[in-house]
């Protein structure tokens, strides 16, 4: 093995191929770059059910003057309907774990400081907003023994599990992941094409060198690793750029714009973005150098 | 050094055999002449030797090794042993004539030290001493020759193959390269020469070995270029 000879021939295949390697290097940043950022939607998904999973509960909103559910045509919920709520529930330990009770003024003042935010507050005036009772489970996933138990029962307006709302809002994130790493993975496809041909005419435009080389005899590694080691080049410098756009999403857009903004959620941390990192090398300069070798397999037979 | 049995090469969308029950046997150290019209089946036969190209029929033993039954990765291996001459040098025009000769023995893997020693002196052997910093275009053709079978020499192969090595140059550059051939057939290394240069052929007065349309048509000890009357 000839360390420095090698070197050599692979900074001569850099020099002989540029625009080629360039384009290969932009490509594979873009394409890992959305991969990348599939993986942060992902984890961004997981951070948030773990988050909220355990916060969520199940709603009972009772009437106000304002509701127009059947169960409410004897208007607002009366203190002996409440009271009598309160004890049903307390009845269903240990499925019920525990009972928060909260007032139209306490629901105002949770809703303002969520949307502090948002133009909306100003809409919304405290006699809008229902009293609730918040249960929690021990288990999540019976939430249809309360629903049953106590819809449609007079002063009741809704039973809502917040369970049900958030897989919703997480559905739509893990179809915007879905997406991006759809396009990653055209994109990564793209790359495969363009490493293929890349590799096709570096050989070509080094047949007199690989042609002698065969002739005295120098092993298949000695012909391909040059050519191997400039498309695992050009993809780690690829995945590098990546990296630098994944930590800036991280950087500029998760920590400095969204977290200040909603902080009434959690959001993933660098400890998210070091375990992408990694997997985005690995795919990047796993892609790039299998075909690679695919394609010189069938250009530089011996 | 080689043999072959019943060796047929029929190329693909061709109807002629290139070349056709051929069983010859060359001993190490020969000098061998593969004589021949153009088309008549030498580089072929070359081919074959150097593992470029599986025969259709029979079997080629080269230094000792069944070619057919010689594994790809085993391929490097058997062509060290074997240095070729082609008619048109083959030489990279990029690297000096000390960077093509040393370029053989860099490629496969063989330390500095080593091709510091070597290639001076396979520079020194084949005469062009004083010009190992030249660029083959700054060389006559028969001094890009002499690169060529340097390169082809510095591994001290036990077997040399060319192919026309004369064919691009005039009389007196070709007498200076077959000189060359012989000095290195004297070292030990078994010379096998397609040519179809009879002057060559008819002054070293080795073995001929003739090639018609595929067919061998003669081997003969010290022979001539054409059939002696």
């Amino acid at each position: 093995m000839r360390a420095g000879f090698i070197a050599e021939e692979i900074a001569a295949g850099f020099r002989r191929n540029l625009t080629m390697t360039l384009a290969v290097i932009v490509t594979i940043a873009a394409s890992l770059s959305l991969f990348g950022a599939g993986l942060l939607v992902r984890a961004q998904v997981s951070t948030m059910k773990d988050y909220w999973y355990d916060k969520v509960e199940v709603s009972i909103y009772l009437c106000s003057d304002a509701s127009d559910t059947p169960s409410c045509s004897g208007g607002a919920v009366t203190p002996a309907q409440r009271k009598q709520i309160r004890a049903d529930l307390k009845q269903m330990a240990p499925l019920v774990q525990q009972v928060y009770y909260e007032s139209q003024q306490q629901a105002y003042q949770r809703f303002i400081k969520q949307f502090k935010n948002s133009a909306i507050v100003q809409n919304v005036s405290a006699t809008a907003l229902p009293e609730s009772f918040r249960v929690k489970l021990s288990n999540p996933e019976k939430y249809e023994v309360i629903a049953s138990a106590f819809t449609g029962r007079a002063g009741i307006e809704q039973v809502q599990d917040q369970r049900r709302l958030l897989d919703r809002f997480f559905k739509l994130l893990n179809g915007l992941q879905t997406i991006a790493l759809g396009i990653a993975l055209a994109m990564l496809l793209v790359t495969v094409l363009l490493v293929v041909n890349t590799m096709r005419v570096a050989a070509y435009s080094r047949r007199r060198e690989v042609g002698i080389m065969r002739l005295v005899g120098a092993s298949n590694w000695y012909v391909q690793l040059p050519f191997i080691a400039e498309a695992a080049i050009s993809a780690a410098i690829g995945a590098l750029v990546a990296t630098g756009v994944i930590a800036s999403i991280k950087h500029f857009g998760i920590d400095q714009r969204l977290a200040p903004s909603y902080q009434f959620t959690s959001f993933i941390g660098w400890d998210a973005v070091w375990s992408i990192v990694p997997l985005v090398f690995a795919v990047g300069v796993g892609i790039s150098v299998v075909a690679a070798a695919a394609t010189l397999r069938r250009h530089l037979r011996v | 050094m080689i043999r072959l049995q019943g060796v047929t090469k029929l190329y693909r969308n061709q109807n002629n055999p290139a070349v056709e029950d051929i069983s010859l046997e060359i001993a190490k150290g020969e000098f061998v002449f593969l004589v021949g019209s153009s088309g008549s089946g030498k580089s072929t036969l070359l081919r074959l030797m150097l593992k470029e190209d599986r025969p259709t029929r029979g079997t080629i033993h080269v230094a000792g090794k069944d070619l057919n039954r010689l594994p790809t990765w085993k391929v490097p291996a058997l062509r060290r042993t074997i240095g070729t001459v082609f008619q048109d040098f083959r030489l990279l025009r990029n690297k000096t004539v000390e960077q093509n000769i040393a370029f053989a023995l860099e490629v496969i893997g063989r330390p500095k030290a080593e091709v510091a020693v070597e290639v001076p002196r396979v520079i020194e052997m084949v005469g062009l001493a004083g010009k190992e910093k030249r660029y083959p275009e700054e060389l006559a053709g028969g001094e890009q020759q002499r690169v060529a079978v340097a390169r082809a020499f510095v591994n001290r192969p036990a077997l040399l193959l060319a192919d026309e090595p004369t064919g691009n140059l005039d009389p007196t550059t070709s007498v200076g390269i077959m000189t060359l051939l012989d000095r290195i057939n004297r070292t030990g290394t078994t010379v096998v020469m397609a040519t179809h240069d009879a002057n060559i052929v008819d002054q070293m007065r080795k073995r001929v070995i003739q090639l018609d349309h595929g067919q061998l048509v003669r081997d003969q000890a010290r022979g001539v270029y054409g059939y002696l009357s």
